[in-house]
């Protein structure tokens, strides 16, 4: 059983973004990249999958420029048998990324394959079900729970008001959310050790993808701020203040 | 130009997501065909015929929409797909995992989670949506032939409900019996659903145990949901689906009251769209008090039973 995750090397989501007044776009010129949150899930889904027998080879999959590695050695160092980066130094949006891992997909050849349920910045949220609708198969979003059963998996999908259980025939795509399971800590010896794993690089050029965006980033620009709340000195003032706002009744 | 809007309901009647994303389809100002699958529709199928904007109610029946697996909802999706120039749905669960299967398959990159559109003749489409988890509002020029949106409802007033639509059947492809669906675990509540609701309460980690103890009633009085933080679900005082913010639920209430939330970044992208943002904290410079319009600092044990008593006068 193999299992394909895509790593996203993604800008940090400790990061207050901010948009540069000449360009009118977010500069991101100086800002921290770590691996996508969400993607970090689905590498440790992947390993513990692998821990309990159910998985023989885990590789993960970075598409980006060289510095994308970093994601992939925390892959490595978190416990994935092989990385792969398809290199690109152009802007890619969800459909040029999903035509690009389904050809990885049809050279690795997975029985399942994990992407997270979103990527922080764009916070598109798309390439995950572009990936499975490429593929023809099986699509388990926002997966909370996933078990490996013969030929199946069966996810468990967060939904509006709870959750819902589903199972798909192999292969399939996951995408994980938040409380799929926390990541362990990597020791420093095993990022050591990550250091020195080959990265498989493969230019995505090679592939005959249509990687052209097809829509434009304009503008971007930060919502207006509100000027900070009134304070009141009691909750009986709050409440008066309120119904007078006749934001109560 | 053609439009055509994907429906959700609870089995009973329509979402209310529905309406709101015939709000942002009316922006066309073009009679909108509204797509209904499921497996017994009737009575939903004339509540959506009377909505506004609406020209045609499309029925897609079948057994196997009783409880709809993504990839047969794709196929009916596509089957009728050529036929519209423009392709809309709530950026719900649903939607999300709907929409960006459709557009690949189609060889369109959809735009996700919009707030605003812009159109001017002759123009390509213009869509204004969130980045960074709210922290950045990007506007995306859309010049491709078809359009494929899903918008963030919360942005869009309901629709209002005088039409008079037409409803017809259409075929529906057969399931692809891939994948099955096993179960659900709804959390039933007597509060009104999170992402409707005109108030909600939410608290935070600080709550502890007494999370229901002390939201509980004043919920009731003010007929409104109740909301958490991510830190105070994780720390198993609330219940998962309760959890407001950019990797929960987002929303725009008319009035939000934020108590013992410090007003970490995740939490304020969910909530800051609310109309009125009233906070409640014992630490002065938390940061939610910057985006709230009426701020208390207080003890949030002494504060919510004076809250409690307060309402009751």
């Amino acid at each position: 059983m193999k299992v394909l995750v895509a790593v996203k090397h993604a800008v940090d989501h400790n990061l207050k973004p901010f948009v540069n007044e000449g360009t009118g776009q977010v500069d991101l010129s100086q800002a921290r990249r770590a691996i996508n949150p969400f993607d970090e899930i689905s590498i440790e889904e992947a390993v513990r999958l692998k821990e309990q027998g159910a998985v023989t080879e885990i590789v993960a999959v970075a598409i980006g420029g060289p510095e994308a590695k970093d994601s992939l050695r925390h892959a490595y160092a978190m416990g994935a048998d092989r990385a792969l980066l398809i290199e690109s130094t152009t802007e890619l949006q969800p459909l040029g990324v999903a035509k690009l891992l389904q050809a990885v997909v049809k050279r690795e050849m997975p029985d399942l394959i994990f992407l997270g349920k979103q990527a922080v910045g764009e916070d598109y949220g798309q390439t995950g079900q572009m990936l499975a609708g490429l593929l023809g198969v099986g699509l388990g979003t926002f997966a909370s729970a996933v078990t490996l059963r013969d030929g199946y998996v069966e996810v468990t999908r967060e939904i509006e008001k709870g959750t819902q259980t589903i199972t798909l025939k192999l292969p399939a795509v996951v995408t994980s959310d938040l409380r799929l399971n926390e990541p362990r800590f990597i020791k420093l010896p095993n990022l050591m050790l990550a250091k020195k794993k080959p990265i498989e690089t493969i230019s995505a050029a090679e592939f005959d993808v249509d990687l052209t965006p097809r829509f434009k980033t304009i503008k971007s620009s930060e919502p207006p701020q509100k000027a900070g709340a009134i304070q009141l000195a009691s909750i009986q003032d709050l409440v008066s203040t309120l119904r007078k706002a006749e934001v109560l009744q | 130009m053609s439009i055509l809007v994907l429906a959700e309901h609870d089995g009973k009647q329509l979402k209310i997501i529905t309406s709101q994303v015939l709000t942002a389809a009316a922006e066309w100002q073009q009679p909108v065909d509204l797509l209904l699958y499921g497996n017994q529709l009737d009575a939903i199928g004339r509540e959506a015929a009377q909505l506004s904007g609406v020209g045609r109610v499309l029925i897609a029946q079948a057994d196997h929409f009783k409880n709809p697996l993504v990839e047969d909802v794709q196929d009916l999706v596509l089957s009728l797909a050529p036929e519209y120039d423009v392709i809309l749905s709530a950026h719900s669960v649903l939607g999300k995992s709907i929409l960006p299967a459709v557009g690949a398959r189609l060889d369109v990159a959809p735009v996700t989670d919009v707030i605003g559109i812009q159109l001017s003749s002759g123009e390509a489409p213009v869509y204004v949506r969130p980045e960074y988890a709210g922290n950045i509002f990007t506007h995306i020029e859309n010049p491709q032939k078809q359009q494929i949106i899903s918008v963030r409802t919360t942005a869009f007033r309901p629709i209002e409900a005088n039409g008079n639509a037409e409803i017809l059947n259409v075929p529906v492809p057969q399931s692809r019996g891939i994948g099955k669906w096993l179960g659900e675990s709804i959390n039933e509540s007597e509060r009104p659903d999170l992402s409707s609701a005109r108030i909600v309460i939410a608290g935070g980690r600080s709550l502890g145990d007494e999370f229901e103890n002390l939201l509980n009633p004043i919920a009731q009085q003010l007929d409104a949901a109740i909301g958490a933080t991510r830190a105070c679900v994780d720390a198993g005082f609330a219940a998962n689906d309760l959890q407001v913010g950019q990797t929960g639920t987002v929303i725009a209430p008319d009035l939000y009251i934020a108590v013992g939330i410090s007003g970490a970044m995740q939490h304020i992208a969910g909530i800051k769209d609310s109309k009125v943002i009233v906070a409640i904290n014992n630490d002065p410079d938390a940061p939610i008090f910057k985006y709230a319009d009426y701020g208390v600092v207080a003890d949030l044990f002494t504060a919510l039973p004076e809250l409690r008593s307060a309402l009751q006068q």
